[in-house]
């Protein structure tokens, strides 16, 4: 099962023709994930061999998704054009979109979240995000795909690399799926999402949940888990010794409701029933006590 | 990027939110001669990027030019939570009825724009939202839609703001989500709004914070840059596109993506407990750690007095961990007798065990690996110990 891409996950590669495009269209294809082609406006029409397969090239998602049926996308495409490429996806009424780009203005992605919502047809992963993977059937993104195999630990990160960490400490039992919802300050995916995705998943036996400092998005995940999730969850929160930042304004404080320290999101989670680990190192410790009292 | 108080000014009037006449000085001589030039009484505040300067004595009403230079100097040089005063706005005195608040920001929670807006201003906005919520209006925007005069109106209606100067009120409202959307700001706070004894809707004070993804469309942004107030080693990283923030330890962090930076602190800030250490920097070199990247890295860490000893903790995800150590390699290479401080390496992930081959061919006398991040964080902990 996993949860948001399986093997019959269609991907269209939105910017495959510039070089991050093409370069990561390469992984994908070798990977195995079922890429079917992709959109670069202006370049419609033309045929580029990648890894072998022949991957036709169209102008807009929606004409991609009318020749090849493609139900996801994953967009390699500069800051500058990057909202039009989501628009593009969502006017397409495209199931998922995959954003990688770092470095969109936030103006843009709020404008693109708030027209996928109007819409409702669009599940939007990122921005700035490392995509997502369930092991041995799709892999959409740029996380690395040697680095486990299939298994039953469903993961959620704010991070990238910190999502590789993870995925390489519990290496040996596998995941159904890891997502990398992205670090920016509006992402279309939250922690939220997910963890009702793998409570849902009946291939996900047990979940792993990334945080960082800042925002109050693992608090709010705490509550959601204390409703909601019967699984077994093991959080992290990457910050605990990071000196506080300056604020300006008192409008941040007001709005998010905590003070963002790890502490605060450490506390919130426990009181959900999630154990929370101080390193990466003891937070897998603490997922391998439970996988191994199953 | 936030702005100072000035800039916010400048950045309001440029937008035709209504403001008083002000001027920035970094000498007491300047702020004679724009007070001399506004004529009158004048006020003269601190421009320090942090709350509370009022109550820390950085906001000094002057009656006069000669005045305004004895304030001016009395300001300068002050020191605000941490803050050096490096410049003071002059700005013209306003005889205030009535003190209000509005902002609009950035909702991460709601993942849109948020309008506050309330009769009740001038004191501690958070004090209102707790003891008073019914006197704040809270409204989402859509940022596809944006605000309408109509709902405008409703805002300020639902702050409670007196129906005499509702449209007034309502037509700052409008200029200020046109300045928001324009400039790309996740933050525009005009607190306080005031009416002046002559009826007057005027922005007293803003705090502007703007998107730095979104510098590519506003080339004019560059210029507000606070080069002077960034710790040198902060200013020399920024150069080179590092994402270097100094802290006071003694072990040099570098790592790649944000998150594992964040804990590569953690890990080391508990390993150094045993040894009094603390990290010295957050680096973090991105996705790409090319032997420049690195050496950029490498030779900022080790130009701080203050570092004893380097920790390098990369997972190897697209960049491979062959292509760091290459990186490590050169840079050492590059920086000779400049590079004096033991380097503790961790390496794992894509292509894991040529990076380490590399390494330890090179057999560098200051490079050690270790193959977990906890070891590897405690080594370099104890080499940082006094």
């Amino acid at each position: 099962m996993a949860i948001f891409i399986n093997k019959e996950t269609k991907v269209i590669v939105q910017g495959m023709t510039g070089s991050e495009g093409t370069k990561h269209t390469t992984r994908m294809l070798k990977y195995g994930t079922n890429v079917v082609g992709g959109v670069t406006p202006g370049k419609g029409g033309q045929v580029v061999e990648i890894d072998g397969k022949q991957l036709p090239v169209f102008n807009s998602v929606a004409e991609a998704v009318a020749a090849t049926c493609a139900n996801a996308s994953v967009v390699f495409v500069p800051p500058k054009f990057a909202k039009a490429a989501v628009m593009d996806a969502i006017d397409a009424e495209l199931p998922l979109c995959v954003v990688i780009t770092e470095g969109i203005p936030v103006h843009d992605s709020a404008a693109f979240y708030a027209h996928a919502v109007a819409k409702g047809k669009t599940r939007l992963i990122g921005p700035n995000c490392p995509g997502l993977i369930s092991p041995g059937l799709s892999n959409i993104g740029i996380i690395p795909g040697d680095i486990t195999g299939a298994g039953r630990i469903g993961l959620v990160s704010k991070s990238g690399t910190l999502t590789y960490q993870m995925m390489y400490e519990l290496r040996d039992f596998g995941f159904s799926t890891a997502v990398g919802i992205g670090g920016d300050p509006i992402i279309g995916t939250t922690h939220i999402d997910c963890l009702k995705a793998f409570q849902d998943d009946p291939d996900t036996d047990a979940i792993v949940m990334i945080g960082e400092i800042g925002g109050d998005a693992e608090e709010r995940a705490a509550a959601f888990i204390a409703e909601y999730v019967t699984k077994p969850v093991v959080g992290y929160v990457a910050g605990f010794t990071a000196p506080e930042g300056k604020t300006m304004g008192h409008a941040g404080a007001i709005v998010s409701g905590s003070s963002g320290t790890a502490e605060a999101k450490k506390v919130a989670l426990e009181a959900a029933g999630v154990k929370v680990g101080k390193t990466p190192s003891e937070t897998a410790a603490l997922m391998r006590e439970i996988l191994s009292a199953k | 990027m936030d702005l100072f108080e000035y800039q916010a000014r400048d950045l309001f009037e440029a937008h035709n939110i209504p403001v008083l006449a002000g001027a920035v000085a970094t000498t007491a001589d300047e702020a004679e001669q724009a007070a001399a030039s506004m004529g009158g009484k004048v006020v003269v505040k601190a421009q320090v990027k942090v709350g509370g300067r009022g109550k820390a004595g950085g906001v000094k009403l002057a009656e006069d030019a000669a005045d305004a230079k004895v304030k001016a100097s009395a300001i300068l040089g002050m020191d605000i939570k941490g803050h050096t005063v490096h410049k003071v706005m002059i700005a013209q005195a306003a005889p205030i009825a009535e003190e209000y608040y509005m902002a609009i920001l950035l909702d991460r929670a709601n993942r849109n724009f948020l309008v506050m807006a309330s009769v009740a201003g001038g004191m501690e906005i958070e004090e209102v939202a707790h003891t008073s919520p019914e006197k704040l209006a809270r409204v989402g925007i859509d940022p596809n839609v944006g605000i309408s005069n109509e709902q405008a109106l409703e805002i300020v209606k639902a702050g409670q703001f007196p129906a005499d100067i509702a449209q007034s009120v309502a037509d700052v409202l409008l200029k200020l989500w046109s300045a928001f959307v324009a400039e790309d700001a996740t933050l525009m706070e005009i607190n306080p709004l005031v009416k002046t004894v002559d009826g007057r809707i005027i922005a007293l004070d803003g705090k502007v914070t703007l998107d730095d993804n979104a510098e590519f469309r506003h080339p004019s942004h560059e210029a507000l840059v606070d080069h002077a107030a960034a710790n040198p080693l902060e200013a020399a990283a920024k150069e080179k596109n590092l994402n270097y923030v100094k802290l006071d330890g003694e072990v040099g962090i570098i790592g790649n993506g944000a998150g594992l930076v964040m804990s590569t602190l953690d890990v080391v800030a508990y390993a150094g407990e045993k040894y009094g250490v603390k990290p010295a920097n957050f680096l973090d070199i991105g996705g790409g750690a090319s032997a420049e990247v690195m050496a950029n890295g490498l030779s900022i860490i080790l130009g701080d007095p203050d570092v004893r000893s380097v920790f390098v903790n990369v997972f190897g995800g697209i960049t491979a961990c062959d292509a760091v150590a290459n990186g490590i390699v050169q840079a050492l290479e590059i920086l000779g007798d400049k590079a004096t401080k033991p380097i503790v390496v961790r390496l794992d992930g894509n292509n894991v065990l040529e990076g380490r081959r590399i390494l330890n061919e090179a057999a560098h006398p200051l490079v050690q690996q270790l193959d977990t991040m906890d070891g590897a964080a405690a080594k370099a902990a104890e080499l940082a110990a006094k």
